[in-house]
């Protein structure tokens, strides 16, 4: 009986080694703290874009109160 | 569009960016790392087919009760979610290369993701050929809500008939692709939320300068 124990166990291992493989992420990255700088960049890349939205928004809003008055 | 959903928008989308980089998300083979491209490249699809099916509304209130109006919803929600769906294609291809292997794989999802992006383009094919307005108008918004039903089965059934890679397809449709954990759904429910509504605010913007060009058109004519 215990014999077949000691083989099952012995098939598994390759599974447990598997498992026991660390699964690579950007940890170093993050332990040195560079990942603030994508996150920084990714921002002012957004808000920069937002912003011009925004203006973009404003500009149309200009031009239709001016239409309005136009036909008023 | 209302001031408090672009508000909205921007706070969504600063803390997609902040969180969706920082926060914690599974250690899994293969994806590593990449795993955080789900905030960018899923919401670009929800985004499409959010401003698919406005358009598609516009396109029936069209065909019930025609105006300019609503033909211009029609063809600007068509047009912003043509272009969130061309991104998540592209997104979507930089991902497949270095999880799959290479940026075509021929699978179900992402073939019938082109399809239903072809169907899209036709519909601006058809617009740009007829010159008569109302008749460009009638005949893209019945074929509008052609495009609209095709893209549903292209996109959410056959690839769960079929093997696909994309997380979800294949076997059980549920929502298990957001077997995600609750720390990537924190991250993910908002993401797609902020995309949706920038889209909106585009298509928004696109309609207003489309209406403003008629109206002063409106005004020469005078």
């Amino acid at each position: 009986m215990n014999k077949i124990y000691l083989i099952a166990l012995l098939l598994l291992c390759p599974l447990f080694l598997h498992a026991q493989q660390p699964i690579e992420m950007a940890d170093t990255m993050r332990s040195e703290g560079k990942i603030y700088v994508v996150v920084a960049i990714l921002l002012v890349i957004l808000i920069g874009l937002i912003g011009y939205l925004i203006m973009l928004d404003r500009k149309i809003t200009r031009i239709e109160k001016k239409l309005s008055e136009k036909t008023d | 569009m209302k001031t408090w959903l672009k508000i909205l928008a921007v706070a969504l989308l600063i803390y997609t960016v902040i969180a969706g980089f920082l926060f914690y998300v599974p250690r899994l083979n293969i994806v590593n790392e990449t795993i955080r491209a789900l905030y960018f490249h899923v919401p670009m699809w929800f985004g499409m087919v959010v401003l698919f099916l406005l358009s598609t509304i516009h396109s029936i209130r069209y065909l019930k009760n025609p105006s300019f109006e609503r033909d211009t919803y029609a063809v600007e929600y068509a047009n912003t979610g043509l272009v969130l769906g061309l991104l998540g294609i592209f997104t979507g291809m930089i991902w497949a290369n270095y999880t799959w292997g290479s940026p075509w794989h021929g699978d179900p999802k992402q073939n019938g993701a082109a399809i239903a992006l072809l169907v899209y383009l036709a519909y601006f094919v058809l617009r740009g050929s007829v010159e008569n307005e109302d008749q460009r108008a009638r005949l893209s918004a019945v074929y509008n809500i052609f495009a609209f039903a095709a893209m549903i089965p292209l996109i959410f059934v056959i690839p769960r008939m079929t093997s696909s890679m994309h997380p979800g397809s294949g076997g059980n449709p549920g929502f298990n692709m957001y077997d995600l954990d609750s720390n990537m759904r924190l991250v993910f429910y908002p993401a797609v939320a902020g995309w949706i509504l920038l889209g909106v605010w585009i298509a928004s913007l696109r309609i207003r300068t489309r209406l403003l060009n008629e109206k002063l058109l409106n005004l020469e004519n005078e």
